[in-house]
This record gives C-alpha cells, sequence and structure tokens, in this order.
C-alpha cells in the first residue's frame, strides 16, 4: 500500500491523526457539553500541529535573511558610491535576488505557521462562541449535561 | 470604480457591519438604513461584475496588487459572478424583511444581530469570490461563527441547535483545511489555480496526498452541507432560529458550500481527477438518490412549517450533488443553475413561513387555516414558490428539474431520475396539503351546499410591506429566471465548456 | 404544399382570456359588467379562432414563436387541423357555458363568483394554448397551468366533499404528468437532439429503439391522465363535486379533451402514425382502451347519481378517441378527431341538463326524474338528443364519428375491436335512453296518466336553458353539415396515405 508506507514513513501524521481522533471521540461521545468544546480544541489543535510540521525542516532555522546574506561583503555595488556617479548606487532588487547565497534547505518553511496564526484565532473564537453557547443553554436549561437537557425539553413537550 | 467591482462586493456589507457596530448600539434606527444601504451596494456592484465578466471573461482582482501565488487574489468567473448574484440578492431581500421580524423577535439585540448578519453576508461572499484556498477556510468560519450567534438569539431549543450546528461545523471546516493542507504539501500554493496548474505540471493525479486532501476537502463539505447522512445540525437550527436568520441561511449555507465543492472538482482537482481517475459517480450518485428520498419522506413527516422546509432543503442538497456526480455536462449545469433558483424557491417559502409566524405566533402547518381570504398576496407569493419546488412550468424549480433529468437521462442514472421525480411528487403532495389548509380550513365544513358570503375578504390582515415586497419580488424573481433561464443558463454553459466533464462515458 | 404563415392570432386567441382575468377580478363587486366582460373575451376568443378557419381549410397552418425558452426549444404556437378542431370546440362551447354558468350560479346563489369566473377564463386559456402549442413542450406548459387552473373551480365548494374529490382530482393529474410525460418528454428531448415540433407524420422515428418507443408510448397514454384511461380515470366522478358548469365544460370538454388531445397528438404528431404502424406497438394502447370502454359503460350502468353516470359515460367515450387513434387507419384517426367534437356538444348537453334539473328541482338522481320531463319538456328533448348524439343515433353528429370509427376498425383488420365498438354502442344505449323514456314515460300509472300542458312546467331559469337548447340543435347540426369537421381532420392524415 502506497498510503500506508507514505504515512508510515513520516511519524508527525501518525500522531497528529491520534490527536485528532481523540478530539473527534470527545466531540461525538461527551455528554457534557463543556468536555465537548475541549474535544472540539483538541482536534483543532491537532491539525494546528500538521501544519506546523509540514513547515518544518531538519537543521533548518527560522525564516529571516541576515545582514551578510543580503549584503555579501565583496559585492560590486559599494564601490562606485563615493565616484559622484549618478548611475544607481544601490542594488536593485534583483540584483540582490541574484546575489543572494539562500539556500532553501536552511529555513523552514513560515507559510503554514503563518497560516496557523489565524487558524488559532479561528480557533478561539470558536471556542468563545462555543462557551458563549454553553453558558446560554446553562441559563435557559439548567444543565450542561446533553441528556438532562433533551430530558428536559421532552418533558416540556 | 468599476474596476474594483468585485472587491466592492465584499467591502460593503464588510465596511458597513464595522460601522454599524460602532454606531448601532446607541442608535438604533440606524441599523436599518445601514443593513440595506451596504447589500444595495453590494447588489449593484454584484451586477456590475456579472456583466463585466460577460463582457470580458474572467476578471483577476489583486488585493494590494500583489499577483498572485504570492498575493491574495479574487478571481471571478460566470459560476462565481452569478452565485455572488445570488447571494447578494438574497440577503437584501432578507435583508427588508427583517425591517418588523428583527425588532420583534430580537428586540434587545438589533444592532448586534445586524452586525452580525452583515458579516455573515460578509463571509458567504467572500467564499464564493475568493481564489484562495485558506482564505475560503477563514470566511467559511467567518460565516459559521456568526451564523451560530444569529441562530442562537433564536427560542431556548435554537441556542441548543446552534451548539450542535457549531460542533458539527467545526468538524466539517476543520476537515476541509486539514484537505488543504496536504495540497499544499504536495503543490506549495494555496491559490486554487496555482494549485491546479501544479497538479497538471507535475501530473500529481496520482499522488496519495491528493487523494487524501480530495477526499477530506470533500467530506468535510458535506458536512457543511448538510450532505445526507450528514445533515443532522440542520433542521433544528433552521426551524428555531430568528425567522430572519433563516431566511438568510436556509437559502444561502448550503447552496454557497455547494458552490464550493463545484469549486474543488471543477477549478482545483479537475474533472478529470475527481469523475473518471475517482469512478466515484455510481456510488455517489445513489447516495444523493437515498439523501433526496430519505430527507423527502421525513419532511412528510413534519408538523411545523419550517422543519418541513428544513428538510426539503437537505434533499434539494441531495439534487445538487447528485447533479454534479452525474459527470454530465447537462447535469453540472442543471447543478449550477438550481444553486440559483434553490436559493430563491427556499428564500421564498422561508420568508412566507416568517410572515405566518410574526401574523400567528405559531410554526404548525395548521397556522395556515383560511389564508387565501385573509391574506391573498403573501399566498400568491407562497403559490410561486412552492410551485417551483414542486417543478411546475414555468417556475424557475422545473428548470432546474429539466436541466438535472436531461443530464440524468443521458448519463444513463435513471435511479437519480426517478428520485427526482418522487421528490417532487412528495413536495406536491407537502405543499398542497398546506394549500388545501389554506383554502378550505383545517377543519371543512359538513356536507354540501355549504356557502359562504359573497363579502368574505372583509377579514384579510395582510402582511405588512416590509414583509410582503421582498416575499412578492423573490417569486417574480423566480418566474423571471424560469422564463429566461436560457440566459441565465448560457453564462453557466460557457463555464462549464471550459471543462472536459463527462468526455468519458463507457 | 402545407404553406404555413406568420401570425399573432394564436398567441392572442390563447391569451385573451387570460387577459379578461383583470376586469374579471376588479369588476367583482359588480356581477352584471363582471359577466360583460367574460362574455367579450369568449366573443372575441371565438372570433379570433374562427378568423384562423379559413386559413387551416385552404391546407396552410399558422404559427408563432413566442420566445426560445431552453436550447432549442420555444414557447411556440402552430395552428393546424385538428388544433383548429380542437380550438373550434372548446372556444365556441365556451360561449355558451359562460351564459349557462350565470344561470346556474345564480339560480343557486352560489359563493365566490368572481373567483368562479377567473379562473374559468384561465382555463380556457391553458386549453386554446394546448390546442395551438406545437410542441411537446409548449403542450405541457399548457397542461399543467390547466391542472392547477381548474382545482379551485373542482373545489369551489369548499366542503368536504369537494376536498376529498379536489384531492384525488390533484393526485391523479399532478402525480401523472409529473411522474410520466416529464421524464418522457425530457427523455425525448435528450434522444431527438430537442426537436420537439409537432410535425404531420411524427419525429420520433430513428431516434429510439422499439422498446423505447414502447415505455414512452405508455408513458405518454398514462401520463395524459386527463383522458382518463383506466387505471387513472377515477379523479373524473370524483370531480364531479363541481358545480355543474364545470362540470360541463372542463369534464365534457375541456379538461378531458385535452387529455385525448394530448394523446393524439403524440400519436400523429410524434410518433406519426406510420412509424407506429412499423412498430406495431399501438394495440397495446388500443386494447388498454377498448377494456376502459367496455368496464366504464358497465359501471355507468350502475350509477343512479345522474352526474356520476355521466362522467363514467365521459370515461367510456374518451377511450373510443383513443382506440380511434391507435387503430391507426385513415379512417380510424379522423373518426376519433371528429369524435373530439362530436362527443363535447353531445355530452355539454347533457350536463347542462342534469345542471338545469338539479337547478329546477334539486334532484341529482335518477331514479328521482320519473315523470320528470313533463314539467320539463325543453331540457329532457335536449337530453334525448344529447343522449343520441353521445351513442351515435341518427339524426345527431355522433352517428358521422362513430360511422368513422366503425369504417376504420374494419380497414385496420381489428375484428375483435370491432365488436368492443358495437357491445359499447349497445351499453351506452342502455345507459343513457332510459333516463329519457322514463322521464317521459314513466312507470308510475299516475304520474303517467297526468295531463301535459305547458302552463305546469318548471323549468331553470332562461339561462339555462337556452344554452343547452342550443348545443341540442348544434348536436343535429353537426349531422347534418359535418364537412368542415371531417375536412379539418382530413388534413392531418391526408399527407401519410
Amino acid at each position: 500500500m502506497e498510503l500506508l508506507e507514505a504515512l508510515s514513513t513520516k511519524f508527525n501524521y501518525w500522531i497528529y491523526i491520534i490527536i485528532m481522533m481523540i478530539g473527534l471521540y470527545a466531540m461525538i461521545s461527551k455528554n457534557n457539553l463543556v468536555k465537548k468544546l475541549i474535544g472540539m480544541s483538541i482536534f483543532q489543535t491537532a491539525i494546528i500541529l500538521f501544519y506546523v510540521s509540514i513547515g518544518v525542516k531538519e537543521g533548518a532555522t527560522i525564516p529571516i535573511l541576515y545582514h551578510d546574506q543580503v549584503h555579501p561583503s565583496h559585492g560590486y555595488s559599494h564601490h562606485k558610491a563615493d565616484t559622484g556617479h549618478i548611475e544607481d548606487h544601490h542594488p536593485s532588487h534583483e540584483e540582490i535576488v541574484a546575489n543572494l547565497l539562500i539556500e532553501p534547505d536552511d529555513f523552514g518553511n513560515p507559510l503554514p505557521h503563518v497560516l496557523m496564526l489565524t487558524a488559532i484565532v479561528v480557533g478561539v473564537a470558536t471556542l468563545g462562541v462555543g462557551l458563549a453557547l454553553t453558558q446560554k443553554i446553562y441559563r435557559d436549561f439548567g444543565s450542561i449535561e446533553e441528556s438532562e437537557i433533551l430530558e428536559s425539553i421532552k418533558s416540556a413537550k | 470604480m468599476i474596476d474594483q467591482s468585485p472587491a466592492l462586493i465584499l467591502l460593503a456589507p464588510f465596511l458597513l457591519a464595522i460601522l454599524l457596530a460602532l454606531l448601532g448600539i446607541k442608535r438604533e434606527w440606524l441599523c436599518f438604513p445601514l443593513v440595506i444601504a451596504g447589500l444595495a451596494i453590494s447588489v449593484a456592484a454584484s451586477v456590475v461584475t456579472l456583466l463585466r465578466v460577460i463582457d470580458e471573461g474572467t476578471i483577476q482582482y489583486f488585493f494590494g496588487g500583489w499577483e498572485p501565488p504570492f498575493g491574495i487574489n479574487l478571481r471571478v468567473d460566470g459560476l462565481n459572478a452569478l452565485v455572488a448574484l445570488a447571494v447578494s440578492t438574497v440577503s437584501l431581500l432578507t435583508a427588508i424583511y427583517s425591517k418588523r421580524a428583527v425588532p420583534a423577535e430580537t428586540s434587545d439585540k438589533v444592532s448586534q444581530f445586524y452586525t452580525l448578519y452583515l458579516l455573515s453576508v460578509t463571509g458567504l461572499l467572500g467564499i464564493v469570490l475568493t481564489g484562495d484556498a485558506f482564505n475560503l477556510y477563514v470566511l467559511i468560519e467567518i460565516s459559521a461563527l456568526t451564523s451560530y450567534a444569529l441562530i442562537g438569539m433564536g427560542s431556548r431549543r435554537a441556542t441548543l441547535a446552534a451548539y450542535k450546528y457549531l460542533i458539527m461545523g467545526t468538524i466539517g471546516a476543520s476537515f476541509y483545511l486539514l484537505g488543504v493542507g496536504y495540497l499544499y504539501i504536495k503543490t506549495g500554493s494555496l491559490n486554487m489555480y496555482d494549485i491546479q496548474e501544479q497538479i497538471v505540471a507535475n501530473n500529481l493525479h496520482g499522488s496519495p496526498s491528493i487523494f487524501v486532501a480530495f477526499v477530506v476537502i470533500i467530506v468535510g463539505v458535506w458536512i457543511k452541507m448538510a450532505f445526507f447522512p450528514l445533515h443532522s445540525w440542520l433542521p433544528n437550527s433552521y426551524a428555531y432560529g430568528p425567522s430572519t436568520t433563516s431566511a438568510l441561511l436556509g437559502p444561502l449555507v448550503t447552496k454557497v458550500m455547494i458552490y464550493v465543492m463545484i469549486r474543488m472538482i471543477l477549478t482545483v482537482f479537475g474533472p478529470e481527477f475527481a469523475f473518471d481517475q475517482l469512478d466515484w459517480s455510481n456510488i455517489i450518485v445513489w447516495m444523493s438518490v437515498i439523501a433526496i428520498l430519505a430527507a423527502s419522506i421525513s419532511a412528510l413527516a413534519q408538523a411545523s412549517l419550517q422543519k418541513i422546509l428544513a428538510f426539503l432543503i437537505i434533499a434539494e442538497v441531495g439534487y445538487m450533488v447528485g447533479g454534479v456526480w452525474l459527470a454530465d455536462k447537462m447535469g453540472m449545469i442543471g447543478s449550477i443553475y438550481h444553486i440559483i433558483a434553490d436559493a430563491f424557491m427556499t428564500l421564498c417559502v422561508f420568508l412566507f413561513a416568517g410572515i405566518i409566524f410574526t401574523k400567528t405566533g405559531r410554526h404548525d402547518i395548521s397556522a395556515m387555516e383560511g389564508l387565501f381570504t385573509k391574506m391573498p398576496l403573501t399566498m400568491v407569493g407562497f403559490l410561486v414558490g412552492a410551485f417551483s419546488l414542486i417543478g411546475i412550468p414555468p417556475t424557475a424549480g422545473f428548470f432546474s428539474k429539466w436541466y438535472l433529468i436531461q443530464g440524468g437521462i443521458s448519463s444513463g442514472h435513471y435511479e437519480y431520475v426517478a428520485a427526482l421525480l418522487i421528490s417532487s411528487l412528495i413536495n406536491a403532495v407537502i405543499f398542497f396539503r398546506i394549500i388545501e389548509i389554506a383554502y378550505f380550513g383545517s377543519k371543512p365544513a359538513e356536507g354540501h351546499g355549504y356557502h359562504h358570503n359573497e363579502e368574505q375578504k372583509d377579514g384579510t390582515m395582510e402582511a405588512s410591506f416590509s414583509m410582503l415586497f421582498p416575499l412578492l419580488i423573490t417569486a417574480a424573481v423566480l418566474l423571471g429566471i424560469g422564463l429566461y433561464n436560457q440566459e441565465v443558463v448560457e453564462i453557466i454553459t460557457n463555464f462549464v465548456s471550459q471543462f472536459n466533464i463527462g468526455a468519458i462515458i463507457l | 404544399m402545407p404553406s404555413s404563415l406568420t401570425s399573432f392570432t394564436p398567441v392572442l386567441a390563447t391569451l385573451v382570456s387570460l387577459l379578461a382575468v383583470l376586469p374579471i377580478v376588479l369588476l367583482g363587486k359588480r356581477p352584471n359588467l363582471r359577466e360583460g366582460a367574460t362574455f367579450l373575451a369568449a366573443f372575441i376568443k371565438f372570433g379570433l379562432v374562427v378568423s384562423m378557419l379559413p386559413t387551416i381549410l385552404a391546407g396552410s397552418t399558422i404559427e408563432f414563436t413566442v420566445w426560445k425558452i431552453v436550447p432549442n426549444l420555444a414557447i411556440a404556437f402552430r395552428v393546424d387541423g385538428l388544433g383548429m378542431l380542437f380550438g373550434l370546440v372548446a372556444s365556441s362551447l365556451w360561449i355558451v357555458t359562460s351564459l349557462y354558468s350565470i344561470g346556474y350560479m345564480r339560480g343557486l346563489k352560489e359563493h365566490s363568483q368572481t373567483r368562479f369566473f377567473t379562473f374559468f377564463a384561465i382555463s380556457l386559456s391553458a386549453t386554446i394554448g394546448v390546442a395551438f402549442a406545437a410542441n411537446l413542450f409548449t403542450l405541457y406548459l399548457f397542461y399543467e397551468m390547466l391542472s392547477l387552473a381548474t382545482y379551485p373551480l373542482v373545489t369551489h365548494h369548499q366542503d368536504k366533499e369537494a376536498r376529498t374529490g379536489g384531492r384525488t382530482y390533484l393526485t391523479y393529474l399532478l402525480s401523472t404528468s409529473i411522474g410520466f410525460v416529464l421524464p418522457a418528454l425530457i427523455f425525448v428531448y435528450v434522444k431527438t437532439g430537442s426537436n420537439m415540433e409537432f410535425s404531420n407524420s411524427g419525429f420520433l422515428s430513428g431516434h429510439i429503439t422499439a422498446s423505447e418507443a414502447l415505455i414512452l408510448l405508455l408513458l405518454f397514454a398514462f401520463g395524459f391522465a386527463k383522458s382518463g384511461l383506466m387505471p387513472f380515470h377515477s379523479w373524473l366522478p370524483g370531480a364531479m363535486v363541481a358545480p355543474t358548469p364545470v362540470s360541463a365544460l372542463l369534464h365534457a370538454v375541456a379538461v378531458v379533451k385535452v387529455g385525448v388531445f394530448c394523446i393524439l397528438r403524440v400519436f400523429t404528431g410524434v410518433f406519426g402514425t406510420d412509424y407506429l404502424q412499423d412498430l406495431d406497438i399501438a394495440t397495446v394502447v388500443a386494447w388498454i382502451a377498448a377494456f376502459t370502454v367496455v368496464v366504464s359503460s358497465l359501471i355507468a350502468l350502475t350509477q343512479d347519481n345522474l352526474k356520476r353516470r355521466l362522467a363514467f359515460s365521459t370515461v367510456g367515450q374518451l377511450s373510443y378517441i383513443i382506440l380511434g387513434a391507435a387503430l391507426l387507419s385513415d379512417r380510424a384517426v379522423t373518426g376519433s378527431m371528429t369524435h373530439i367534437a362530436m362527443h363535447a356538444v353531445g355530452k355539454i348537453t347533457l350536463f347542462m341538463c342534469a345542471g338545469a334539473i338539479f337547478v329546477a328541482t334539486g334532484k341529482k338522481y335518477i331514479s328521482q326524474m320519473d315523470g320528470l320531463g313533463r314539467k320539463m319538456p325543453i331540457t329532457f328533448a335536449a337530453f334525448s338528443i344529447g343522449a343520441l348524439s353521445v351513442i351515435g343515433l341518427p339524426p345527431t353528429g355522433g352517428l358521422i364519428s362513430k360511422f368513422y370509427l366503425v369504417t376504420g376498425a374494419m380497414d385496420a383488420d381489428q375484428t375483435a375491436l370491432l365488436v368492443i365498438f358495437l357491445i359499447s354502442t349497445i351499453l351506452n344505449a342502455a345507459y343513457l335512453l332510459p333516463i329519457g323514456y322514463r322521464a317521459f314515460f314513466p312507470k308510475d300509472a299516475q304520474l303517467a296518466n297526468q295531463p301535459f300542458s305547458w302552463k305546469t312546467t318548471e323549468e331553470a331559469n332562461w339561462q339555462c336553458i337556452t344554452p343547452l337548447s342550443i348545443t341540442a340543435v348544434l348536436a343535429i347540426l353537426l349531422f347534418i353539415k359535418p364537412q368542415f369537421l371531417l375536412q379539418l381532420a382530413g388534413l392531418m392524415v391526408g399527407t401519410n396515405g
């Protein structure tokens, strides 16, 4: 199985799946509304973990460029600056890019991490709305146990 | 200004939502005009955009001038221009309806309600317009979070329904997010069109990651669109929420998610992958057949009008999912047309249900007793919506069935055709039961020769103008897009014919 | 060569009664003006239809395309011989029935008369729309419109009985049209590459296989359930809860004839008689129709309620028309087309008589009508003439069409079906003639010996009596001058042999 092989070589996938299933289990089977929300948080965190893990590279560092990398010490453009030539003495964007000494393997992929900042915000907001709803439910029904709430709806009929 | 039209569709409701949040609490009278203004601009911008799309073809709009794959863009083609117009129009009509309904049902939270309302619409419009797979997730959550709150403002039971919706909705959206992650692993891009290009360029169709991404995204979207058997969150949410909420979310949320499904299949993964390579058509069409029948029969068993309508939405979702997976060009056209048609017909009946609730304070169908004489104009509007759901010509619902059945026949899925017809008949039973009650009263007079007075019309209690107006406009729209369906279908056909659907029919 | 003209007249003829809805509703509080509007519309409609007659008789057709509604398919009108024939019947009888409705509705002081006349007008628009439809799609459109527009008429009394009748009515008509006709329609659309225009030789030939053709034929035959083909006939007796003018016009002329008209169209215009003959599948329908003819006649014999008996008689007579079409021989098809007109005139007379009896005496059952002929001589004279026409005896128009049907059966070498025609004629006589006879010559000696005098008659009001006399006379006139009907029908069968 190609699929299984692809998964077994990368244990981070297994871990996130296990965490995710724990969350899913809590969301579906817990009777307490707050516990369900905790499950939901775990579930979302698993996905965040997944994203973070795909951005990671072994031995890589944070994706910030150092001065040396952008302005290598033997660059050609600095020398002409004092001669008063009207020619542009600052390197153009293209020139810098051409001269960069960057190996993609040296840096972690920042994009998934950035995305997860948004996802965390969304997760917090969802949790907030969920807790607010739970509070309202508690005020209306006097309970946060799902079975008791369903019971009181039934008896109200 | 015209160049900015795609962004304006989104920004008008968004900016006004902020304005409303700031100003509305102290000045409640400002809320309604602001909402109408925002949505009217949005509708106008949608119309302009649609005309531009017809004229120029696909429009790209780059936020901040950054071009994809680095920047965020809106990409508008025939498909989402149409859907965006439908979404903005429906939300405008519902907003007009809400003038009296919102203060009556959520009197202490008028400004909050409208703020959320605008944000929700922004989210929905964003989903439709964005060209970025991750933004789509964020926008799904924006529209979802606001809709949980909008539903939660309803009765006691609405809060519980909103809570369940939150749990299910989060699972659905998270699945989608997961799928996007897998797509990103393989293609290194989040831009939908770029993803497709990468998949084709690197020949990734066989990749297990793409396969997992597809499965997870489709299942996530199915949860969000309440595709049977993943529908359990929907009926209570729409039945117990405030009537304005139901009239906004009922027509739009499921339809927008179907748009997402179509967008994913056609634009991101490509029909060759979704239909030819996976070859799931048979299973999914059968699933949709079961969805249609089960939902229709459940609708038949309900006593409350809102519940009936909620189950009908689930059945209609089955129509569209099935139509898409017929893997036939006509089926695809039918499904897309049905997105538009169904948005308006669902709106029509939900507005009607809202009016009845406002007038009688009841949800059960016996509240409709004798309405033909009491509220003749309201009933006219309702009849058009009901006929459309049944599929009686020349309403829009007839033509969407026409195209869908055509797709079913030409792709040889006769079980789908049969399901559509049976569901039409069940709809006929449901609506004529209501019509009968409205016409005869729930307890008809005994025996022959019972005569009413000629002067019966004195007891009219027609709904207020702000409620009646959107209902009648919706009815007119239903007839309009029915009679002029060719113009709509032409736009859809232009869009669909870019893709290679149904090329391989064995 | 048949030529075709483009003219707006067929559209106008269809729409005029729909436009009349506005004045009818607005004048709702002033009954005389309101009925004036109905009459005006009826006369204009008849005038428009008649104005097209010479063109059609000359062998041309009149066409008009309104607009394309789905790719390659338009809402379009086309008047040919068959459409003209049906249009003439429906529009002329509308005038008569309008007068009758006024007498009936006012005589019984019915409620909601405005609604009644409104939906009556809409129904007529739908009927003429069906008659002049140029393609299957337009036909279906107006067919559905008719089903819905007649619902408020059928359930006019708004009581329990009306509710049940109305429910049966819609259940049968909608479930068959949505369940059978719609898929058949779309199937044809898909298979033929979207050409659905009626033509004299059909357009299906070569597009479908023989077994598909049989399924389609049955879907159409049962789907147009307005034709009352068994087992989808029971809406018709159920719909008799309607006020009598509705039964008269709609359930003797418009609605049921729309059903058989559609079937005739499918036979001649969609399949084409030649194609059906090649496939040899029409006999299935012929036998279903023959079964319906005999069984419904037998049921009619047992009915005591006059309107119900007439309803079952209608079921049988409609199947005559279908049977004629299914025989496929030229003369049988001609016969079945003319029978639309002949039966319409005869049956509307019978229904109007039934209504007149109810208005005057409140009697609904045949057993109560002994000797009534002496009190209502005009009504029962008309009744007898109508009965003769339905049975097919001289001196009435019914003879002509029946003659064609019977000789058509001989042409088609269907001796068994010929026997069916004869048996059913006897049955027709058995359930219709005694009514008139007993009314004039009651068994009860006391009633029989009463001296007759015009002064003791108790006829219904003149608005009721005039129309039924007119149609009775019409039934006789059609015996004397049936040529133009035969000519119109001949136009339809002339081209293919």
